[in-house]
């Protein structure tokens, strides 16, 4: 009801300060939080549309089905893995405890990296198995959805090496205590974009 | 994760207080500083743009007279005009300009939330310019594709520029995406998070609503043109076939086949007609700012503004197949698009409604910027009419292809926001750069604008009645347009030439102002906003000296009965708030009273 509410004030009527003795954000989180859950949302777009695109252009007569590498399912793994490595490092994050926090969070990210590798060695044993990319719509939506589902991993992974070696170098868990927050947010985001991914991929 | 106070602001501000001249112009974080460079980048550019357009007219009006003008010239400065005047010249300038500008200052913060963030995103901006810059040198030119850039044709032997230039198109797009998103994520977080003590959402000045919302719309919309780009990047470079379909040129059939070129339509519009929306809504929001201000009055229906805007920024991603009906769908398609788009009027109707009931009985001061923006009223009711015809599906089917579409949109998403553009550069000129500018000539410039560009574009709903086809290089001899249309055609590209030449007032009204022009006072309208109230003209960085202000009241607290000036800032508590003798004051407008 308070966005109800704000809509419907009458801000002509109402003079004085409204709220308490410090400025208040919309949301109570901090501004690096609202700023990652708004690109979340765009990220989302961004493979929802591409998604749409798919469904249309399988239904078209040229669309020959790939069959996905059973080592996807593998992969499939090493995300998982991953993200319940960063999720583990949230939870220790929250204390200001140090132990187990670096094979946590950086075991989280090369999880990660061993994804992306994998994800290479499925394109590359496709390619060997002469799926090219512009042979067929179906390959060509196969790459371009891994590769950037890959993109948006690696530009997790900048930030997650920045943390990576404030925490090699010394610094204390309260530091980092927001980066791995969002890490861990946005790790759960892309593997429930990959599932996603992943089954749309599959169901064809 | 608690919410960060503002009080810290101050100990980043340290962070990156610049240091050296590089740090203060070039590398600045500071987002005024930020604002300049996007203008000053984006106008620059649409000069390129506006020069553009001025070659097409010469071709259209004197047909075979330039030797300079052939027909793959032509379709290229057609591109390149339409794309860099909706995107890199009106998207940069609204957001990345005044979006930058006036957002801290109107929410009472320091800087945006990101301000390193905020100056990636302008060189960012700036790369995705000069890729684009970098089409006109390259073999085969720019491409000539249409601003649509609509395949198959983007990449034909007959288009110009299919190989390099529309790569470098896409390239470009692409990269200003990303820049656009940098900035976009820094404008709504900081609205969001950074307003100053007391500032409710529903006392933000309309500048910010129109400029908050926009950027929403284009954090959803601009994805669709991103998916679009990255597709069609690859049909070109690594050819697949997404959306180009078995195709025939020149007797050889090519490698692609079976892709859909609707399909790159309806992606291409899902971002194309919310994209008139990233532009209209902060011309919206600027010229409420400007009209009330200038009109001594409140905004009529403050809170019916805010919604409208919301209303027609959610309508906007459901519309987008009107611009497809030529296309070829299914009736009932057609019909719900022409519905949708004929609803979207309502909201858009009551914004011109308030407008005028704002002058209504205002105590109207005649300054330059307020030409401009009642001018933008006329130009916007002509667009928004003819916007009507078209919405129909009847009615746009034989308008489509002709001089009357051209005429609507360019009266509608061309004019009406680059005159609120003047508008507000005016307004806010004095605080940007400290000095008025010179009054005569910001009227003279209004005037040569205004009816310049009616002189261009009412002819133009003729000539589309007429159905002279839009896109020709040259009309030649047809039976159906008679020859005095030639005539029009050549009235139309001396008033565009004309139109065109008066701009260089406003270049010297700026640049003489900035050296000569008087020195501005802090607060020359009289604004009640919190912009005008900076303990410096213009603000240096950090904006607010030692403390934060605090906001008591909206933005519109002009002629209050009783109170001896005719607005009252922001910032002003109600106790202090000065008042005139008993005799003038009318209860009716007590405005101690809700507070209690």
């Amino acid at each position: 009801m308070s966005l109800f509410k704000a809509v419907t004030a009458k801000p002509w009527e109402r003079k004085g300060v409204i709220g308490g003795l410090r400025p208040e954000g919309t949301f109570n989180a901090s501004p690096e939080k609202v700023a990652l859950v708004v690109f979340l949302v765009v990220a989302s777009v961004i493979f929802s549309l591409f998604s749409v695109s798919y469904v249309i252009r399988m239904e078209l007569p040229d669309w020959t089905p790939l069959a996905e590498p059973t080592q996807l399912w593998f992969n499939t793994g090493l995300l998982v893995i991953s993200s319940v490595l960063f999720q583990w490092a949230r939870n220790i994050s929250k204390t200001d405890s140090r132990k187990n926090l670096l094979t946590s969070f950086i075991g989280g990210g090369v999880f990660a990296l061993l994804f992306i590798a994998g994800q290479l060695m499925t394109w590359s044993s496709l390619q060997a198995s002469g799926y090219y990319v512009a042979s067929n719509p179906a390959n060509s939506f196969f790459y371009l959805l891994t590769g950037l589902h890959a993109a948006h991993l690696l530009g997790g992974l900048w930030v997650w090496s920045k943390s990576s070696i404030r925490l090699l170098s010394g610094g204390e868990t309260k530091e980092v205590r927001q980066s791995i927050e969002l890490c861990t947010l946005y790790w759960h985001f892309l593997l429930v974009i990959w599932l996603l991914v992943f089954a749309m991929l599959s169901n064809t | 994760m608690a919410y960060v106070p503002l009080a810290d602001q101050d100990k980043d501000m340290e962070l990156h207080h610049p240091h050296s001249w590089v740090t203060k112009y070039v590398w600045s974080q500071d987002h005024k500083v930020i604002a300049i460079q996007y203008g000053g980048t984006a106008i620059a550019v649409g000069l390129v743009a506006l020069v553009l357009s001025m070659l097409m007219r010469m071709q259209l009006g004197y047909p075979e007279s330039f030797d300079l003008i052939d027909p793959n010239a032509y379709y290229q400065a057609v591109t390149m005009h339409g794309m860099i005047m909706v995107v890199y010249l009106l998207t940069a300038l609204f957001l990345g300009g005044f979006g930058n500008y006036l957002i801290p200052l109107m929410v009472g913060a320091r800087d945006m939330v990101f301000p390193f963030l905020n100056m990636l995103s302008y060189w960012v901006y700036l790369l995705s310019v000069l890729i684009l810059m970098a089409s006109f040198f390259v073999g085969g030119g720019p491409t000539g594709a249409g601003w649509t850039l609509y395949p198959p044709q983007t990449a034909m032997e007959g288009t110009p520029g299919h190989d390099m230039g529309i790569v470098l198109m896409l390239v470009s797009l692409v990269v200003f995406i990303v820049a656009f998103t940098m900035g976009g994520l820094n404008y709504v977080t900081t609205v969001l998070q950074y307003r100053c003590r007391g500032l409710t959402m529903m006392r933000l000045p309309l500048s910010v609503w129109g400029i908050f919302v926009a950027t929403v719309l284009g954090l959803f919309a601009f994805p669709a043109l991103l998916v679009a780009g990255i597709m069609m990047t690859f049909d070109t470079l690594l050819g697949t076939s997404f959306f180009m379909p078995a195709v025939i040129e020149a007797g050889t059939a090519l490698d692609y086949d079976g892709g859909s070129p609707l399909l790159f339509q309806h992606l291409f519009w899902f971002f194309g007609h919310p994209e008139v929306y990233i532009v209209a809504l902060p011309a919206f929001g600027l010229v409420s700012d400007v009209i009330s201000t200038h009109a001594r009055k409140n905004i009529f229906g403050y809170r019916m503004m805010v919604w409208a805007i919301i209303a027609i920024g959610g309508l906007s991603f459901i519309v987008w197949a009107h611009h497809m009906y030529v296309s070829g769908m299914h009736p009932y398609f057609g019909f719900f698009f022409a519905t949708t788009t004929l609803i979207i009027a309502v909201p858009t109707a009551l914004k011109v409604y308030n407008w005028v009931l704002t002058l209504w009985e205002g105590d109207i001061r005649l300054n330059a910027p307020m030409y401009f923006a009642i001018g933008f009223i006329f130009t916007f009711v002509h667009g928004g009419l003819t916007g009507l015809f078209l919405g129909n599906v009847v009615i746009d089917l034989p308008l489509s292809d002709t001089y009357f579409v051209v005429a609507h949109f360019h009266m509608v998403m061309g004019v009406s926001p680059v005159l609120v553009l003047f508008a507000a550069i005016y307004h806010w000129f004095p605080k940007m750069s400290g000095r008025m500018f010179h009054e005569g000539l910001a009227k003279a410039h209004f005037w040569c604008t205004f009816l310049g560009a009616y002189l261009i574009y009412l002819p133009m709903h003729y000539l589309g009645f007429l159905g002279v086809p839009r896109r020709y290089y040259s009309l030649g001899t047809t039976d159906f347009i008679p020859a005095s249309a030639q005539d029009l055609n050549q009235v139309i590209t001396l008033a565009a030439l004309f139109v065109g030449a008066a701009q260089i007032l406003f270049f010297i009204n700026i640049f003489w102002s900035l050296r000569n022009g008087k020195k501005a006072d802090p607060n020359p309208w009289g604004s009640a906003s919190l912009e005008w109230q900076t303990p410096d003209t213009p603000p240096v960085h950090g904006n607010w000296g030692d403390e934060l202000p605090t906001v008591y009241r909206w933005a519109y607290d002009y002629s209050v009965p009783g109170a001896h000036q005719d607005f009252i800032p922001m910032n002003t508590p109600e106790s202090t708030e000065p008042t005139a003798g008993e005799d003038h004051f009318d209860p009716d407008h007590d405005t101690s009273k809700a507070d209690l």
